[in-house]
């Protein structure tokens, strides 16, 4: 499986980091703000991200119905695979199975698409953040003790590297479904135990250069400890590039989560967008042409995704302005 | 070859060795150590406690656990993966033998697909670069990437198997066909097999063309910056001369070690295109031994995918470190 973050940014040593002057705090600012006032696409990204932002969490008080219960019209019958009534051609109705409540459909068990998809904004955006802020955390603490320290240290890491490099993500995940409960975090833990691997190489191999600068032996020379020169000197010099491969993951975490429940290894109690393709592609929704059902959870999917990738260019155009003309 | 190329290349290949070991130890501990009896499902509650004495020890769970990683190791070498649960009377073997065929049979034409028409888009948008179609290349590109790829088999399924029923909608063929398939050549002669593969090599290469073409691009906006590119613009080659002799050559070299990686990458990484097509491969078959708890099975089908993934590392290394001496060994973050 592709990380997007490889396909430009492949190599540091090739276009080297941007080194910038001045505080910490203030450099990983000037950065942020420069990545979203120079590309529009990436402030696109962000304005996606807080859109479906605000629906997951107002997601109880915009859907109208609670996505997991089947729902009944006012005779007592199941309102199942009721179509939307914006697709009825002038002169049918609700007797031919198109459905004025539900903007959506509904499902074969007669749950509200609309208020589904809705909900499934929660998972994505809950599994996206925090499978990528593990992935960026862990892959920026072992390159930042790998390239700092060198040695034995560096050895460990990069050979446990090696060996996260040689097994198969999807596999692993499926595997590892199959002995905790299912839940959504069962993504999130894989993630983390997996995908640093890209992150904490490209990131040894910036702190590789970034030790061999003056500030650094100064630091040094007037007595701060490892530790300091690695978290307050080092860090915030390479931290974009944790927000470059942190963005990517963001992406990569939302697809995978996707195919995962998709697989059916998710739970079952909770709505995502991959857990309603699932639904749809087992009802057999397809041979029915139930469009409506299946299209809508995919584009969010895709929007989502393309976020994440947005931002990630974004950061690479501003951290390697070598590639800016590309 | 010189010497010290042959043993970087020992080195490399002992190291490979190195981490599928510890993969199978903690591929080992993973199933032995899981808070659940590897045979719980197996094991009825009806069961008298001597019945499961006898099946614990059938499958060799009553020995001490060291002993038992031993055994398993000692097995491994022997490509002696055990017996499934699943399918009576079959060894792993047997079910993994059957579907390593179908999943190289898709991953291959795929990715062969993918990276003819990658690298010729690539080339293409390096050479249109700020143009109205690069832009929109490039867009739908990134699209490809980010649509879930179950997603889009599902479309594709939707239109062309059950809207306009030109194409079959899952599985390698019908039993009546397969029935006649004696060897693995006479499943590739047969026009039915390769009806059947339509869909999911198109959308697995849909899935995949996005890599080689945003690599190519970038390599040959890189190329065409050199000199020596400028210099043959300069000898009055065509454009299309420099673009396809000079620069595209040379761009090359890492598309090739994607290639490479992604032939693992992308046989682990099936899964999802297997189980919409229903398409008999070790992916499928992951998802299906797990969902039945069939441990024997899952494991043997992961240890395949990684031993895949770990050799075809070792080969992009090797290859890297060949073609073009400069580069170290860290060409594997490119693709993972």
């Amino acid at each position: 499986m592709q990380q997007e973050a490889s396909v430009r940014a492949e190599a540091p040593s090739k276009a080297a980091i941007q080194f910038r002057q001045g505080s910490a705090i203030r450099q990983l600012w000037e950065t942020n703000l420069e990545v979203f006032q120079r590309d529009r696409m990436a402030l696109f990204g962000l304005f996606i991200f807080a859109v479906f932002a605000i629906v997951a969490i107002f997601a109880p008080q915009i859907a109208p119905n609670n996505p997991l219960t089947p729902l009944k019209n006012n005779e007592g019958d199941w309102i199942k695979d009721a179509m939307p009534y914006w697709l009825a051609e002038p002169g049918e109705d609700e007797a031919e199975g198109y459905s004025n409540t539900f903007l959506l459909g509904t499902t074969n068990i007669g749950r509200d698409i609309y208020s589904q998809l809705i909900h499934g904004s929660r998972s994505a955006l809950l599994v996206g953040f925090s499978a990528a802020a593990a992935v960026a955390v862990i892959g920026t603490v072992v390159g930042l003790l790998a390239g700092y320290y060198g040695g034995w240290v560096d050895a460990v890491l990069m050979r446990a590297a090696d060996v996260a490099f040689g097994i198969p993500f999807i596999p692993f995940i499926i595997v590892i479904s199959a002995f905790m409960d299912p839940s959504i975090w069962n993504v999130v833990v894989a993630m983390a135990v997996l995908l640093w691997r890209d992150t904490g190489r490209v990131i040894r191999s910036q702190v590789l250069v970034i030790k061999e600068q003056a500030f650094v032996s100064a630091a040094r020379v007037s007595g701060a400890s490892d530790l300091r020169i690695i978290f307050v000197y080092i860090a915030p010099s390479i931290l974009p590039l944790s927000f470059l491969y942190g963005s990517f993951a963001i992406a990569w975490a939302i697809l995978t989560e996707a195919s995962v429940s998709f697989l059916g290894f998710s739970d079952p109690e909770t709505i995502s967008w991959g857990f309603m393709l699932q639904d749809a592609f087992n009802s057999l929704a397809l041979s029915r042409e139930a469009f409506y059902w299946i299209v809508p959870p995919g584009l969010c999917i895709m929007l989502t995704v393309m976020a994440g990738f947005f931002i990630g260019r974004g950061y690479e155009e501003v951290l390697f302005p070598r590639l800016r003309r590309m | 070859m010189s010497r010290g190329v042959a043993y970087y290349i020992l080195g490399r290949f002992l190291q490979s060795v190195m981490v599928l070991w510890i993969i199978v130890t903690l591929l080992f501990l993973l199933f032995r150590l899981a808070p659940s009896n590897p045979l719980a499902s197996y094991i009825d509650t009806t069961f008298t406690k001597q019945q499961e004495a006898a099946l614990l020890a059938r499958f060799g769970l009553d020995k001490p656990l060291g002993e038992q990683y031993i055994i398993y190791l000692v097995n491994l070498l022997k490509l002696d993966l055990g017996d499934t649960f699943s399918y009576s009377g079959k060894t792993v073997l047997d079910i993994l033998g059957a579907d390593l065929p179908n999943t190289i049979y898709l991953t291959l034409t795929s990715l062969l697909l993918a990276y003819a028409v990658g690298v010729l888009g690539g080339i293409v948008m390096a050479a249109l670069r700020g143009s109205w179609i690069e832009r929109l290349g490039t867009t739908f590109t990134l699209m490809t990437r980010a649509a879930p790829q179950f997603w889009v088999g599902m479309l594709l399924l939707t239109f062309f198997a059950f809207q306009w029923k030109l194409l079959p909608s899952s599985g390698i063929g019908p039993p009546m066909v397969r029935y006649r398939w004696e060897t693995e050549w006479d499943k590739l002669m047969s026009p039915v097999f390769w009806r059947h593969m339509i869909l999911p090599t198109f959308t697995l290469a849909l899935y995949l063309h996005g890599l080689p073409l945003l690599l190519m691009r970038s390599n040959m906006l890189e190329v065409l910056d050199q000199d020596y590119v400028t210099m043959s613009r300069l000898a009055g080659y065509s454009e299309w001369r420099v673009m396809m002799q000079t620069a595209a050559r040379n761009a090359m070299l890492p598309v090739l070690t994607a290639l490479t990686l992604g032939i693992g990458y992308s046989i682990g990484g099936n899964v999802v295109i297997e189980h919409v097509f229903s398409w008999p491969g070790l992916g499928r078959t992951l998802v299906r031994a797990v969902q039945q708890a069939d441990y024997p099975l899952a494991q043997g089908a992961f240890f395949l995918i990684a031993v895949i993934i770990v050799f075809m590392n070792f080969i992009a290394d090797i290859m890297y470190s060949l073609l073009d001496p400069r580069v170290g060994a860290s060409a594997q973050a490119q693709v993972s």
